[in-house]
């Protein structure tokens, strides 16, 4: 420890290592180089955000005095274009080594002064930022003073690194002309359709034995009220038949392994114990393999509930969920399997059914991903005050779509569970585990409740004469093109509408009738309704496999498990993971427009670095000084990414990097016990020079 | 006297979670204590505990080191073998006789702007009831 500390305080910087084949960006400067540097500071108003909080005039006087600064000036807004030309001209002007700007967050204008100073023609490298807006002006808007003075160090510590900063190269990388697609309901199919469509081989990979998804399960979608089979299943069959998708259903996503152009994904295709057409030719059984029959289901003596009906019919051992699958392959259930072999019998000569069959990993490259993973619903029997699973009259609205679909287990009629009669009093209940600060629901809008809950309530009434529809609700949130009117007409319909929260629903044994108990806040009294059917608009949540997928492609998600985009305004669609982009409902709650939105816009900003055809990364590798390198290979062991290996070299051992492997974290230069890993733009004498810099420097 | 110091803290942060809750703080205008000074670094496994031992040789009154939650860290798990250093580097502090609470490591996601506040907040508190760090007098 004492060794390390004696080395980096005597600054590494100073000796100049020469390494074979490390790139010309890896050589830390030289003395004379250091003595010169030149640092031009830019300061931002950034209108009144900045200046209303701090004082720029304090700022720019105390920064003319800090130790290498050659240039000093200040603008209303300098990522505007003559903001951007102040840092140009003063390059040139002042001879500089680097420049600073400190004004917002790296994370939103790096990029812009970067672009400013390569133009100005120095490495882009040689930028720093000082944010005294994010993390300065915006959170002490009421103490000017210590805001003025943090600010003043802010800009000392990025002065301090710009000093220190060298000149570096993006390494450019080719990009694998494929995509992959993560979930194949609307959103990823639209998505891997857009993909294919622009030429692009995409794999198209669905967990679930069909494709479809949530939208498949529903009967009609508002406020149109087409059938949403009849506008999705065209949209499976062109995803089948598309000569650029690759589909692979009952799939999952195992390992992923690389970055932005080449990433290795390894899928685990899960044992179906059927062979398709294709996979039987080419196991040279000629004419075999699953054609879609069914003649195995009858003899299959095993039934479990059908999840695609939400467990309201039955489904064999060996099945396909409805009849509308694509691929129109059935799939054996190995959890529920008693291996008879009955359907193996029957299925004859075209030998599709395997009952032996193995779990088999599968390998692809691809340059860009796309994640759209979905939802399911909340478990709302958590709100217990509802009675769902308790009383067998509350069903869920997916439950309800189920059974008002003409394909679904009663062939359209809606009944209720317990009795099998025609329900006349639906109490629709909004928000049901929504907009819930209770702890045990959801804080956020579900988005989509109010309007499936209005065309619930028409369907009804459609379908069912004397019928009368109760929606219990908090506000309608009918916000999109033609949902307001839509609202209207469900009013005009008939539909009583209750505005209050319902508290708690009893069952009465004898009927099965439902109790529910709300207030009729417009009245201001309470309210009790004897009802028939209750169906709960159940909020949704993101589906149960996300949190493990996220965490495989490095993706973050908000407090609410919804994965994080890169920026909530600006980029919706993409990550802070390069190449790793999001579609759909697993971003946060969208209709079926929204949803298509989003996926046509992850798959076209998907297919940009393809087209492309190359891409740069941020130089920020770890490189190994050779002098110092004592071949313990305790770095080799930290890194994640098996970047680094121990060679010989010129009788010794040392560690050598892949910089390709590597992305930057820094974990082997936070440990290396010599201090022999230079990390590109966090090496341990720029960290240095900027601790050094707050607590020692300038002019205090 | 007492009312007028004003400490020195050392904020090195990773650039996925915490620079960017941080930020996120900022847009939602959370006030809090301007007493910190950030250094960014890409990951906290990047953080040696040389850098940490050198601000409080520096004169530094805390050090807060913060990253992303366990499992969710931008490099698979950084910020687990950085978390594993810090109790290192603590157990260095308490030996040299240094209240080793000068020194805090947190984690904070990209969306709990909120939770930096606090943070923040707690980090300043706990260093107001510490007093100046003795190494600042020792050193003169």
């Amino acid at each position: 420890m004492a060794d390390t500390k004696k080395n980096k305080k005597e600054s590494p910087a100073k000796k100049v290592v020469k390494v074979e084949g490390v790139p010309q960006s890896f050589s830390p400067k030289k003395e004379e180089e250091k003595k010169q540097a030149r640092i031009g500071v830019l300061i931002c108003h950034c209108g009144t955000n900045i200046a209303g909080s701090i004082d720029i005039k304090a700022l720019e006087e105390y920064t003319k005095t800090l130790p290498n600064v050659a240039f000093v000036d200040n603008y209303q807004y300098v990522c505007s274009t003559p903001g951007q030309k102040k840092i140009t001209d003063a390059i040139a002007q002042h001879n500089l080594t680097g420049t600073v700007v400190a004004a917002c967050s790296p994370r939103l204008h790096e990029p812009t002064f970067r672009t400013a100073t390569k133009e100005g023609g120095l490495n882009p490298f040689r930028f720093e930022m000082a944010n005294i807006r994010e993390q300065n002006s915006w959170v002490h808007m009421h103490d000017g003073e210590g805001a003025t003075e943090k600010a003043k160090d802010a800009v000392r510590i990025a002065v301090a690194k710009a000093s220190l900063l060298e000149d570096l190269i993006p390494k450019s990388v080719l990009v694998e002309k494929a995509a992959m697609v993560v979930g194949a309901g609307v959103a990823g199919m639209q998505a891997a359709l857009d993909l294919a469509n622009a030429g692009i081989k995409t794999y198209l990979i669905e967990t679930l034995p069909t494709i479809g998804g949530r939208m498949s399960q529903l009967d009609k979608t508002f406020p149109t009220l087409d059938c949403s089979q009849c506008i999705l299943t065209p949209k499976m069959v062109d995803v089948g038949r598309a000569p650029n998708i690759e589909l692979m259903t009952y799939t999952e996503v195992d390992a992923v392994e690389g970055y932005i152009g080449n990433f290795d994904v390894t899928l685990r295709k899960k044992a179906s114990g059927v062979l398709s057409m294709a996979q039987a030719e080419a196991m040279g059984i000629s004419g075999g393999g699953c054609n879609g029959c069914g003649d195995c289901e009858p003899v299959c003596p095993v039934i479990k509930p059908n999840d695609f009906e939400m467990g309201m019919k039955p489904r064999k051992a060996i099945y396909i969920s409805h009849p509308q699958v694509v691929p129109l392959l059935y799939t054996i259930d190995f959890d529920s399997c008693v291996k008879c072999g009955l359907c193996v019998t029957v299925c004859g000569d075209k030998k599709a059914i395997d009952l032996e069959m193995k779990d088999e990993f599968v390998k692809v490259k691809v340059g860009t991903v796309v994640l759209a993973l979905g939802f399911e619903l909340f478990p709302i029997e958590k709100k217990e005050e509802w009675g769902y699973k308790r009383f067998e009259n509350v069903i869920t609205s997916l439950e309800f779509e189920r059974l008002i679909c003409a394909s679904g287990p009663t062939g359209g009629h809606l009944v209720r569970p317990s009795d099998g009669k025609t329900p006349k009093k639906v109490a629709f209940i909004l928000c049901a585990g929504s907009r819930d600060n209770t702890g045990i629901g959801k804080p956020y809008c579900s988005r989509f409740c109010c309007m499936y809950s209005l065309k619930h309530a028409h369907q009804i009434i459609e379908k069912i004469p004397g019928v009368q529809p109760y929606i219990f609700y908090m506000d309608i949130r009918s916000f999109g093109k033609m949902y307001e009117e839509f609202y209207y007409r469900i009013q005009d319909e008939g539909t009583k509408f209750i505005r209050g929260r319902v508290s708690h629903i009893l069952e009465d044994p004898a009927t099965k009738n439902l109790m529910v108990h709300s207030d009729d806040t417009l009245l201001d009294q309470p309210f009790r309704l004897e009802a028939d059917l209750v169906v709960l608009a159940t909020a949704v949540q993101p589906s149960v496999d996300t949190d493990r997928t996220r965490k495989l492609f490095g993706v973050s998600c908000s407090m609410d498990g919804w994965l994080l985009e890169a920026h909530p305004k600006l980029n919706p669609c993409g990550t802070t993971t390069a190449g790793v982009f999001l579609a759909g409902v697993c971003q946060g709650p969208k209709d079926i427009p929204d949803t298509v939105a989003s996926a046509e816009g992850a798959a076209s900003a998907a297919s940009i670095p393809i087209h492309m055809g190359e891409v740069e990364l941020e130089p920020y590798f770890a490189q190994c000084i050779e002098e110092k390198c004592a071949g313990c290979g305790m770095c080799v062991n930290l890194c994640p990414y098996k970047a680094l290996a121990l060679i010989e070299k010129e009788g010794r051992t040392v560690m050598e990097v892949t910089e390709a492997k590597c992305k930057g974290c820094g974990t082997c230069g936070g440990f290396c016990p010599g201090g022999a890993i230079w990390m590109q733009h966090f090496a341990t004498p720029q960290i240095i020079g900027q601790i050094d810099a707050f607590l020692l420097g300038g002019a205090q | 006297m007492a009312e007028e110091w004003k400490p020195k803290i050392m904020g090195i942060i990773c650039n996925w979670c915490s620079y960017a809750g941080a930020d996120l703080a900022g847009s939602a205008r959370t006030q809090y204590p301007p007493d910190i000074r950030i250094i960014r670094v890409m990951c906290t496994g990047r953080v040696d505990p040389l850098f940490i031992l050198k601000a409080f040789t520096d004169g530094a009154d805390g050090v807060l080191v913060s990253g992303c939650h366990f499992g969710d860290c931008h490099y698979l798990e950084g910020n687990f073998k950085g978390a594993k250093r810090m109790f290192l580097v603590k157990s260095l502090l308490k030996n040299i006789g240094l209240e080793h609470k000068r020194l805090r490591m947190t984690f904070v996601s990209a969306s709990e702007g909120a939770k930096w506040a606090k943070v923040v907040e707690d980090v300043v508190k706990t260093v107001h009831e510490l007093g100046p760090s003795p190494i600042k007098e020792l050193s003169k």
